[in-house]
């Protein structure tokens, strides 16, 4: 079995390296076809740095329906920088499902460990089943951080977080690191109540300090917030670096006012996956490496469909026995025409299908 | 399927077309369940084979570093043969089925996993999966039938070349991993005209199959040998024991799969136009079972239910025995022979028919087939 090799940066190879390559190439050979970590793998499974994984070492919960969960990387992590996400594949089910979560933890902790925190969100699989099963020792796969939802190495003199529900989790990874660099910062945040408020008494307990002006508002008795109340709360809005983060209406609405105001490029967004994907019939078929975009209808395999607009498919039995014909979903939602079983892949997913028995059930986008 | 028989009683001649298709969709359902319920118990069992096969070989080849001492040789190479075993059937087979496909696990799924074995994944995967599995015991198509070499049906014309069958086989049973590996390169095709042998898809693959050989031989005796230093000669023996172990017991399970008497073969006109139903009813009839207790089960990869796997091919394998039982029930529903019987005994029935066939026919036709239960009077034959 090959592991998928991560890039490394090779420049000068010292001569100790060199034998340990040797040496290690020697072990390879003894263990082919599969590679010595994957023998080690069964005594240490965060050894690894071809497929990373992390340990979970605490888990706290914050409110009815979030947990934070500290997490050791295993080898083969880089570092965060504040406001980023970390992708996690949890195993529900026997199934890896892989989900985004902000890491909230400050950036570079002497333990190496990182926390992110889980929303429970509606008919969320792997946040309820986090919510509900993790557990100290637990082991995760993990994904190195992205996003660019970060502080500029130049840091603003005025600065303002709008958040609304989870989306404080990123903007909290980035005050816990970052505060005592920030002079002065206001924080908008909304919640449904005061207890629904995630990590609520961090943020208290920093306005009473002193360390930032922080605006609460609690959709549940206030309404949401519209973007023409933060002139009110806020008055030198547009002076102020913005970042912001919670459900995409409210970052719309954000978007086209910071815009009107010519003050477009002071605002930064992280938008949290917006889909929930729902099985309809049929749907268009975009191969994204070559461009074609197919109408694919409810009884056609999406492997007859793509050889009929002229796709190259690779294929074999075409009765879904052999998996030739197995292709990545980037993103879209098709239903197996033998047992009408919906597989769904969001954006950042690379979700295996076999394109002989899959049909349509919505727009799907190919690796292909 | 029209013509499919050549048994002398043809087990499906009491069927009408909608019989067929009413097995199709029973064996449907079957299916659908084991879906529905298919999650984490399988992914555990998986990883647990893994696990334990990791460790036994890991064991085996530290014991093995002494085995200038004759305790050691023989709890290594035990040790050893049977990791490889597992290795060979449980796993890789499994694996290479898509059957664990469904927990989107990278490193055990059926596009990435690479097994001990002489023949690289892909090309096995296309052999077996893709031939062998479609176009299950129909001769011409089905090259898994005497791989090509062998006479394996009566009506098969037969030529002194046969005398040497039951030689063949015995070597090929001994050496069975090059043999797949020559079958799923297709060699004896490939090699025969200039035009075939500089075929660059076929230069393509004999370049991947030598290069696995390669490293595969190295690791078995070279550097495995060389780290026991003086148990050099010893350890290389082991391992050589190990492979011919695995290459025994992987061919008798396999011939057993589809050789031992009762079991049907078809005809190339007799897959044109097949449904859904009646493919389904081929495999049924095309293949047999082996009984026997659980570890039996294990150790063929769940092979011994042959006929379970042929059905359902990409469903886990540990959960064929449960399948079994409701499969079986439809067996005796439809009057149709579920070929099953010890290991033993299906393969000397498999090892018989080699060397009968090896031989021309006897005149007058054979008796009966005791297998084979008796069947109703028909009027017609089955057109679908
Ligand atoms: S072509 Fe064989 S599984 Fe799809």
């Amino acid at each position: 079995m090959t592991s998928p090799v991560r890039p490394t940066r090779l420049g000068h190879v010292p001569v100790t390296q060199t034998l340990r390559n040797g040496a290690w190439r020697v072990v390879e050979l003894v263990t082919t076809p599969v590679v010595p970590s994957d023998y080690l793998d069964v005594i240490a499974p965060l050894r690894n740095p071809n497929v990373l994984r992390a340990r979970v070492e605490a888990v706290h919960r914050e409110t009815a329906n979030a947990v934070t969960l500290e997490l050791r990387p295993g080898r083969g992590w880089r570092p965060h920088q504040p406001g980023q996400y970390v992708r996690l594949g949890v195993d529900v089910d026997g199934i890896r499902l892989w989900r985004s979560y902000s890491v909230s933890s400050a950036a570079g902790q002497p333990s190496g460990r990182i926390s992110v925190t889980v929303n429970a969100v509606r008919d969320g699989v792997v946040s309820s089943y986090l919510l509900a099963h993790a557990r100290r020792g637990m082991v995760l796969n993990l994904d190195l951080p992205a996003g660019d939802f970060v502080l500029p190495p130049a840091r603003p003199a005025k600065s303002l977080f709008v958040t609304a529900g989870s989306g404080i989790t990123p903007v909290m990874g980035i005050l816990r690191s970052a505060l005592h660099e920030l002079p002065d910062v206001v924080v908008v945040h909304s919640a449904r109540t005061p207890e629904d408020a995630v990590f609520g008494a961090e943020l208290r307990a920093l306005a009473a300090a002193g360390k930032l002006t922080l605006i609460e508002r609690h959709t549940g008795a206030d309404g949401r917030l519209k973007p023409a109340d933060l002139a009110e709360l806020v008055p030198d809005l547009f002076e102020r670096e913005t970042w912001a983060c919670g459900p995409g209406e409210m970052l719309d609405a954000l978007a086209d006012h910071w815009s009107e105001a010519g003050a477009a490029e002071r605002l930064h967004v992280e938008r949290f996956r917006p889909t929930v994907l729902v099985a309809g019939d049929g749907g268009s078929v975009t191969f994204e490496r070559s461009g074609a975009e197919v109408e694919a209808p409810a009884g056609v395999s999406i492997l007859d469909a793509g050889e009929a607009a002229g796709q190259l498919m690779p294929s074999g039995c075409r009765m879904g026995i052999c998996f030739k014909c197995v292709l990545p979903m980037r993103q879209g939602i098709v239903r197996d025409m033998r047992d009408g079983q919906i597989t769904t892949a969001v954006e950042g997913d690379n979700v295996l299908i076999q394109t002989c028995i899959s049909a349509a059930a919505g727009p799907c986008h190919l690796d292909a | 399927m029209t013509t499919l028989q050549r048994l002398e009683d043809n087990p499906i001649a009491h069927l009408t077309a909608e019989d067929i298709e009413a097995i199709g969709r029973e064996l449907d359902a079957i299916r659908d369940e084991v879906i529905a319920a298919r999650g984490e118990r399988d992914a555990a069992y998986i990883r647990r084979v893994i696990k334990v096969q990791r460790s036994l070989e890991m064991g085996s080849r530290a014991v093995l570093l002494f085995s200038l001492f004759p305790p050691a040789w023989i709890v290594g190479t035990a040790g050893l043969s049977v990791a490889k075993i597992l290795e060979n059937m449980e796993i890789g087979h499994n694996i290479l089925h898509g059957q664990y496909d469904f927990m989107r696990d990278p490193k055990i799924h059926s596009t990435t996993w690479e097994w001990d074995m002489a023949t690289p994944a892909e090309q096995w995967q296309h052999s077996h999966n893709e031939i062998h599995h479609k176009y299950t015991n129909v001769v011409g198509k089905d090259n898994d039938l005497g791989y090509g070499i062998m006479r394996v049906d009566e009506n098969q014309r037969w030529h002194p070349f046969y005398l040497a069958q039951p030689l063949w086989n015995f070597i090929n049973a001994l050496f069975f991993e090059y043999g797949i590996a020559a079958y799923d390169l297709e060699l004896g095709r490939n090699l025969k005209t200039k035009k075939r042998r500089s075929n660059p898809i076929f230069r393509k693959n004999l370049k991947a199959v030598g290069r696995k050989i390669g490293k595969q031989a190295l690791k078995d005796y070279v550097i495995h040998p060389a780290l026991s230093g003086p148990s050099f000669l010893h350890t290389m023996a082991a391992n050589f024991t190990a492979n011919v172990v695995r290459n025994v017991w992987s061919h008798s399970v396999i011939m057993c799969g589809h050789f031992p008497n009762g079991v049907s073969t078809f005809e190339r006109t007799s897959i044109k136009g097949e449904t859904r139903g009646e493919w389904y009813l081929r495999q049924m009839l095309g293949s047999a079972n082996i009984s026997g207790s659980k570890l039996m089960h294990i150790m063929t990869g769940n092979l011994s239910h042959q006929i379970e796997h042929h059905l359902f091919p990409d469903l886990p394998a540990s959960r064929y025995a449960e399948v079994a039982v409701k499969v079986r029930a439809l067996f005796e529903k439809y009057d149709l022979p579920y070929v099953t019987g010890p290991l033993p005994k299906q393969v000397a029935s498999a090892w018989a028919k080699v060397i009968r066939l090896s031989l021309p026919n006897r005149k007058p036709t054979p008796d009966p087939d005791p297998m084979i239960p008796p069947r109703r009077p028909v009027a017609e034959p089955v057109t679908a």
